[in-house]
């Protein structure tokens, strides 16, 4: 009865029943569900759901909503970690651990799979969107319903892996998916399938994100707001929509050639038939390179912002910071194939991607001499958003020092698969990209959500993250260079059992960080009160987003501001012009809520789930209601609703008294203000 | 500052209303997706061309080409091309009868291209040369499938134009789409271009 | 009535359609001619294929797509050669790479 084909090839026994962790984490899941369904059925707040979140086009809800994705794949990527760390810590010799070989490989899978794509990028996205329209002074996107399309395609894409737990299992082939193990012949469950199409359904996702804010910014800026005086963080999203654009597309290709084989039997990456295992590498990192980049952009752009607002300079060097982001972003489709320096190309191939490598390597020395020399001479502040920068600094560093290590071929070919490489690349995505994401969420916190987050339970987080990640990490450097090979879930050197122990002890203090962030997060909203940021700048900041209330109404600006200089509010802040009253309000049109984006990301969630399992019908059925929607979207002329001038000015006046309340007007608390004036 | 009232306003506020640039807009956004396409495209020209040779046992590319075939399906695709241009015309004219009547030509033309282009598929497959024998095939059907794809869903959405033109006549967001439309069309006789080189011609040489 | 040229959509004229056709149509018929009559050598035959494909889309581009150098397109301009140059490095570099790895490893 178990082995009866419910519907498609989903059975009783696919729900992993023997498994006591799994079960375990499934229980988990189903109550943190039922609490929170339970919770907004208790709070009676399914209509306010449903009119103010699940249908809104909103780009600052929708960051919101992303954020909220990362947050929480975060969560499910570090229990992963803390599984593989304490796995390892406890395996030694005789000992198993607690994770059989089957299962230990689905999650440094699922780990890496989540961390990158269902953590790291809905962070930078939401980032971006809550940040980035203001800055420029647009008052939304270009493409309001695509960007919902884009936050729906990657939260259903998470809830594909997440529902793998409990359905069926995971890919046991790597975040990276090589063949032959990915093919069918070696991984014959549904485990790479649900990877495939989470990753393809949220690669449309991205890639429609990269389309939208390009466009956003080269087209929507505020008049006057050339491009060199757009701030950092608007300049490095630029950068990165265009590694988006130009490279998910070689994702798309290379997971849909997969699914090909898997599905209908073709021989793109087969043993045998005329099929190549290393056209799959090949085209996997022509991807997955520019991806690394895709994540460590947004971050140099938060703290591009941070360090000149708490130093209270202008960021020293915008011109060379601009020519290294555009440096980064061509040269970052140029190194691919340092990730297979032993695949077997010679060394003239080999030498000329090495070397591309370390090239990368002095663009991003740039901007780190950058960003001390406009520490230097600064009057440093030091809240939350400025220690994880300083922490990123000095961190990162090391990590970019290992990176130049391994672009060396010869000894990338002693260091390839051991524990080095996992060192390196943690070494720069966690100080990196994972603090840039924590200051950025910390720094944009207040105006997303108009109180801020506590400064205590910020600080411990920090120092906890900083000295675990420390702790976690660094004793993998030593393993590497003891040949200890990674996804190992048992090991039998007894040189190496320390520092796995010390790694683990990593992991635990990382586990306090990320307390001390929940901690932070549930006082901070139970104390909101006391922090509310009343006027709208709780930085003193240079940007145009610090002008408007927190959060800011839903036209962004009721009048465009015209931009002369770089750090816009800092050169009005100098000219004593903080808050001038324009002479009139009129109308606004704003993109009208919506369910279409909404159900077309539940629609592909069947899609997936249906071509998952082999449910031909739903699949199918899905699709069509799928075009459908779209069809319905793309014929819809009447999409805008009007705010009227009327009620622009009953919300704009609220906001002036407040301001005059608060004496946020008083001009001589500015007149410090310099920014660059270009 | 020594500025008057209404300089400072002028100074410090765009002038309202706001510019209308939704269709500038849409169609650079329009633009990048294409270029998107591009890579996409040429991730499976890299591809094909990697497995060019990958025959395992079964038909070399000289087997299974007919030019004659691809030339008919050339000349039609380009046909259809020149066609939507002048449906665009008709449009900046305003000749609503015009552009619907070149769009169902535009129909037409690319109709009879995937129906070459499937004509081509089925008599492969009928001789055992389908996409499941050997990597050569599976990139040959792809590359071109996916374009044969692309096409289609212009196809599609040439009838979803057609009905919303029959409808709501030649509006702002109706012509906005249009061009998109057009823009779409026109870079698919591109990439065939690339298909009817490095495949079919390449593959006979 | 739609502003002028917006943008992003450059328009054409019934002489530039014509024009753009029947250049397309000669380059086509070059090109599938050449490799049909075996007129020039293996080499000779590849270089003018792809030179006519290359020139082909050029042709595309400027009197399909309306591409030229004016004000109004260079940001689609810029888009294109940068795309271009991406593809450049993306596709040379799998086809050297994926060719050396069949020279020395003689796998696939």
């Amino acid at each position: 009865m178990l082995e009866t084909d419910l519907i498609g090839r989903l059975r009783l026994s696919s729900i992993p029943y023997q498994s006591g962790i799994v079960m375990g984490a499934t229980a988990f899941m189903i109550l943190v569900i039922v609490i929170v369904l339970g919770s907004i059925t208790w709070y009676r707040k399914w209509g306010y759901l449903y009119r103010e979140w699940l249908t809104t086009l909103d780009h600052k809800k929708i960051g919101i909503m992303y954020v909220i994705v990362a947050l929480v794949m975060l969560l499910r990527g570090f229990a992963d970690a803390v599984m593989m760390r304490s796995q390892q810590a406890l395996a030694f010799g005789s000992a198993r651990g607690y994770l059989p070989p089957q299962h230990y490989d689905q999650i440094f899978s699922s780990h890496g799979t989540i961390m990158i794509l269902f953590m790291a990028m809905p962070f930078l996205t939401g980032l971006m969107n809550v940040a980035v329209p203001l800055q420029i002074g647009a008052r939304d996107v270009a493409f309001p319903f695509m960007n919902a399309l884009s936050l729906w395609l990657t939260a259903i894409s998470a809830m594909l892996i997440m529902i793998s737990l409990p359905i069926g299992d995971f890919s046991r082939a790597g975040w990276s998916g090589y063949p032959p193990l990915s093919e069918l012949r070696y991984s014959p469950t549904v485990g790479v399938d649900y990877w495939i199409w989470a990753l393809e359904l949220t690669g449309i996702g991205s890639l429609m994100t990269g389309i939208n804010f390009l466009t956003t910014i080269l087209r929507m800026r505020a008049p006057g707001m050339t491009l060199m005086r757009m701030p950092m963080f608007v300049w490095t999203t630029a950068c990165t929509n265009i590694l988006m654009i130009l490279a998910f597309p070689v994702l798309t290709i290379a997971l849909a050639l997969l699914a090909l084989d898997r599905y209908l039997g073709t021989h793109f990456f087969t043993a045998g038939m005329g099929g190549n295992l290393m056209l799959y590498v090949n085209l996997f990192w022509m991807w997955g390179h520019p991806e690394v980049y895709i994540v460590i952009l947004p971050a140099f752009g938060v703290y591009s912002e941070i360090v000149p607002t708490f130093a209270g300079k202008p960021l020293f060097g915008y011109t060379s910071m601009v020519y290294a982001t555009c440096a980064i972003t061509l040269i970052s489709f140029t190194v691919w194939l340092h990730h297979f320096f032993t695949m077997g190309a010679g060394p003239d191939v080999n030498a000329i991607f090495g070397l591309a490598t370390m090239i990368i390597g002095i663009p991003t020395g740039v901007k780190i001499f950058n960003w001390l020399f406009t520490m230097f001479r600064g009057r440093i502040v030091f809240p939350t958003p400025m220690l994880w920068t300083l922490g990123f600094i000095i961190t990162f560093t090391i990590g970019g020092a290992s990176g130049v290590m391994l672009a060396l071929p010869p000894a990338n070919y002693v260091l390839h698969n051991s524990l080095f490489v996992i060192a390196h690349f943690h070494n720069v995505l966690i100080p990196g990209t994972l603090f840039g994401m924590f200051a950025g969420y910390t720094y944009w916190f207040p105006k997303a959500l108009g109180f801020r987050l506590d400064e205590r339970w910020g600080v411990r987080a920090f120092w906890a993250w900083l000295l675990g990640f420390y702790f976690a990490f660094m004793p993998l450097y030593v393993l590497g260079f003891m040949g200890m090979p990674r996804r190992m879930e048992h090991y039998t050197n007894p040189a190496w059992r320390p520092w796995l122990e010390i790694a683990a002890f990593g992991v635990l203090l990382i586990l306090a960080g990320i307390g001390c962030q929940v901690t932070q997060l549930l006082v901070s909203i139970r104390d909101r009160a006391k922090n509310i940021d009343a006027s709208g700048d709780p930085w003193d900041g240079r940007t145009l987003e610090w002008t408007v209330s927190s959060p800011a109404p839903v036209y962004n600006f009721a009048r465009i501001p015209h931009v002369h200089t770089r750090d816009a509010f800092s050169h009005q802040k100098e000219k004593g012009l903080v808050h001038h009253r324009p002479d009139g309000f009129h109308d606004i049109k704003i993109p009208r809520n919506t369910p279409l984006a909404f159900a077309v990301g539940m629609l592909a969630f069947g899609f997936g789930f249906g071509m998952v399992w082999h449910i031909w019908w739903l699949a199918a059925i899905t699709f069509l209601l799928t075009l459908v929607c779209l069809i319905v979207r793309g014929s819809s002329d009447d999409v805008e609703d009007i705010v009227s001038g009327a009620e622009v000015e009953r919300i704009e006046k609220a906001r002036y008294r407040e301001l005059s309340a608060i004496g946020a007007d008083d001009q001589s608390r500015y007149a410090h203000h310099q920014p660059a004036h270009v | 500052m020594s500025m008057s009232a209404s300089e400072l306003q002028h100074y410090l506020f765009a002038p309202h209303p706001e510019e209308e640039e939704a269709t500038a807009n849409a169609s650079f956004g329009f633009w990048i997706y294409l270029m998107s396409d591009c890579i996409l495209f040429a991730s499976l020209f890299a591809t094909f061309v990697t497995l060019s040779r990958s025959y395992a046992g079964g038909p070399t590319s000289q087997e299974i080409i007919h030019l004659g075939h691809t030339l008919e399906e050339t000349l039609v695709l380009l046909c259809s091309s020149v066609t939507c241009g002048f449906a665009m015309l008709a449009m900046y004219r305003r000749q609503l009868r015009r552009v619907l009547g070149w769009l169902a030509v535009t129909f037409v033309l690319g109709l009879t291209f995937i129906s070459l282009e499937l004509q081509e598929f089925l008599s492969l497959v009928a001789a055992g040369h389908g996409p499941t024998h050997s990597g050569f095939l599976s990139a040959f059907f792809t590359l071109v499938a996916t374009h044969g794809t692309h096409v289609t869903v212009g196809l599609l959405w040439m009838l979803v134009m057609m009905a919303q033109i029959a409808v709501k006549g030649l509006s702002e967001p109706v012509q906005s789409r249009l061009i998109r439309f057009s823009m779409f069309w026109h870079f698919l006789d591109i990439v065939w271009v690339g298909v009817f080189t490095v495949v079919y011609l390449n593959g006979v040489l | 009535m739609l502003q002028p040229s917006p943008s992003g959509a450059g328009r054409g004229t019934f002489a530039s359609y014509i024009t753009g056709f029947v250049l397309a149509v000669a380059l086509t018929l070059i090109a599938f001619i050449l490799v049909m009559s075996k007129a020039l050598s293996f080499a000779g035959t590849t270089v003018a294929i792809f030179s006519a494909a290359v020139v082909q889309v050029v042709v595309h581009l400027h009197y399909f797509l309306h591409l030229d150098t004016s004000s109004t397109e260079r940001w689609n301009v810029m888009a294109l050669l940068f795309t271009g140059t991406v593809l450049f490095i993306l596709v040379g570099g799998s086809l050297w790479i994926m060719f050396n790895l069949h020279d020395r490893t003689m796998l696939f």
